[in-house]
């Protein structure tokens, strides 16, 4: 029977990376670390799972230990968060670039400076472009069944490439809510035992890893790291799929909601969504065409089927949680604006929010559908830019 | 990896057209032992050691020294240098013994004019 239990999201990641039971987990144990290694390390040291836990002095060293580990033939996991995602940023490009599918909850905070340790997306999306698949959570229960269906999705052989899983620092890494729990014996036939194609243990078909590879094979295996992400929606879904029939739980490149006859819709990431449907139903009961776009897959881009799914909305207003300090907009931005390029209908605007921790309420999302209402209706657009709750 | 053929062309040996991204092994893992031997290092050299036979004392010093294991040998005796693979650092000319100076150093340039396969992709041993 599955169980449901009410813990926050740092408890209901460590579980689930419990039921992986991965063979090596190398983590730095101190700030910006969260309490994801720190109840996984109890889990270690109970004997409740067979995992080499390897204590190091850094993220970088980290990242380094399971990507060797990786390259040895081990399912390998880590956990980070903030400045020590940015630490680990060398290594990331190697992980990918090296094919390695590791396996890393991310929870969302703030990069310094100045100083701060609450929600934001600046960390990961400094990693925008490292090459890992990227999928983000947008509460405890879609954390813990995200970073379940990472394991397949990362060992699966048209993609073998790294995933990082990321949910909202504080809101969800420590907010509790009741979540339920598979089974150990159901996770563990559902990831099944890794099978790597190459190992540096496999001594009868003996390999090199990360060998020097100059200006006339580089490209070609970059451009191998492109195909495979163009693979990756496709092994998402039916990952998802396999999911709901063990969960009941189904799960798709992103939600749509009430987007099908939407004429204005919000397209956000993470536990903000949450807000949004608050304020979508509100709208709805007084009859507004109001919508929801929350992307679950990032990285790569599922540019296709988001283009479908708002091609028919009048005004889109992208919430990001981050700045690209290009002055042209945050990263979600760029990639709809991008997407709908080629769509005469949508106008779309931006609001960049929340930075370091700063809560986003209801007041001010109604105030974005407003002014989608204003621009749906006149198809003007003023400023395409807009810093959403900070103080003038 | 590529393999040598002949060609025809005035450096003496063309390059086979190498794989294409669809046919390499994925994150560039190099999945077969020992075939550094292929990868053809020997195309940037400057200087060219050129071995003289009937000054060669066959003391192996050369060979000993060599960081590319470029000097070749074969039944215990040096037989030339692999061109492919040397480099051109003059370790081996160094390392020689003064009385004897088997190896010298020459311009790669004036080798090649030399009618000597050119440093394209390295040339046939002077054995
Ligand atoms: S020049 Fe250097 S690389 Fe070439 S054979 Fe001599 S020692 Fe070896
Ligand atoms: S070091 Fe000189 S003498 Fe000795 S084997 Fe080499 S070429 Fe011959």
């Amino acid at each position: 029977m599955p169980k449901a239990v009410a813990i926050t999201g740092n408890e209901a990641v460590a579980e689930a990376m419990r039921q992986l039971n991965p063979d090596v987990v190398a983590a730095y144990p101190i700030t910006p670390q969260t309490e994801i290694v720190q109840i996984f390390s109890t889990f270690v040291a109970d004997g409740l799972v067979h995992t080499e836990f390897v204590p190091v002095e850094s993220e970088h060293s980290a990242l380094s230990a399971v990507v060797g580990a990786s390259a040895a033939g081990a399912r390998a996991m880590t956990a980070t968060s903030s400045q020590g995602l940015a630490l680990m940023w060398e290594v990331l490009n190697i992980a990918s670039g090296m094919r390695l599918p590791i396996v890393m909850p991310v929870v969302n905070r703030a990069l310094s400076a100045p100083i701060n340790i609450h929600c934001d997306h600046s960390d990961t999306m400094g990693a925008r472009d490292s090459g890992w698949v990227q999928i983000y959570s947008e509460n405890v229960q879609e954390a813990y069944d995200n970073v379940i269906q990472a394991v397949r999705i990362a060992e699966h052989p048209d993609v073998r490439l790294p995933v990082m899983v990321m949910m909202d620092g504080f809101i969800i890494s420590h907010g509790m809510e009741t979540v339920t729990l598979l089974e150990d014996d159901v996770v563990k036939r559902f990831v099944g035992e890794y099978r790597p194609e190459h190992s540096l243990l496999d001594v009868d078909h003996p390999v090199t890893f990360g060998a020097l590879d100059f200006a006339d094979w580089y490209f070609e295996h970059k451009r191998q790291e492109s195909d495979a992400e163009a693979g990756v929606s496709q092994v998402v879904i039916s990952v998802a799929e396999d999911f709901a029939r063990i969960s009941g739980r189904r799960y798709g490149l992103f939600e749509e909601y009430m987007l099908d006859d939407a004429e204005i819709a919000v397209v956000a990431l993470n536990s903000t969504a949450g807000t949004v449907k608050e304020v979508v139903d509100a709208l709805r009961s007084d009859g507004v065409k109001a919508g929801l776009l929350k992307l679950r897959l990032f990285r790569p881009f599922p540019h296709r089927d988001v283009l479908s799914a708002l091609r028919h909305v009048k005004a889109i207003a992208v919430l990001d949680r981050a700045d690209t300090y290009s002055t042209m907009g945050g990263p979600l931005f760029i990639d709809i604006r991008n997407v709908m390029y080629d769509m005469p209908g949508p106008r779309i605007v931006n609001y960049i929010y929340g930075l370091g921790g700063r809560d986003i309420d209801l007041d001010e999302i109604n105030k974005v559908f407003e002014d989608l209402k204003d621009i749906a209706t006149t198809g003007k657009v003023g400023a395409p830019v807009t810093y959403l709750g900070v103080r003038e | 990896m590529s393999t040598l053929k002949e060609g025809t062309a005035d450096v003496g040996i063309a390059r086979e057209e190498p794989k294409g991204w669809r046919d390499v092994p994925t994150g560039g893992l190099i999945t077969e032992a020992g075939n550094a031997m292929e990868y053809e290092t020997g195309d940037w050299r400057t200087f060219r050691p050129v071995w003289h036979k009937d000054r060669c004392i066959q003391c192996l010093f050369c060979w000993v020294y060599c960081p590319d294991s470029a000097v070749e040998v074969r039944d215990g005796k040096v037989v030339g240098i692999d061109y492919k693979h040397c480099k051109g650092c003059g370790i081996c000319a160094n390392e020689c013994p003064p009385k004897v100076r088997a190896i010298k150093m020459e311009l790669e340039s004036e080798a090649a004019g030399e009618g000597a396969a050119g440093n394209e992709g390295g040339g046939k041993d002077n054995a």
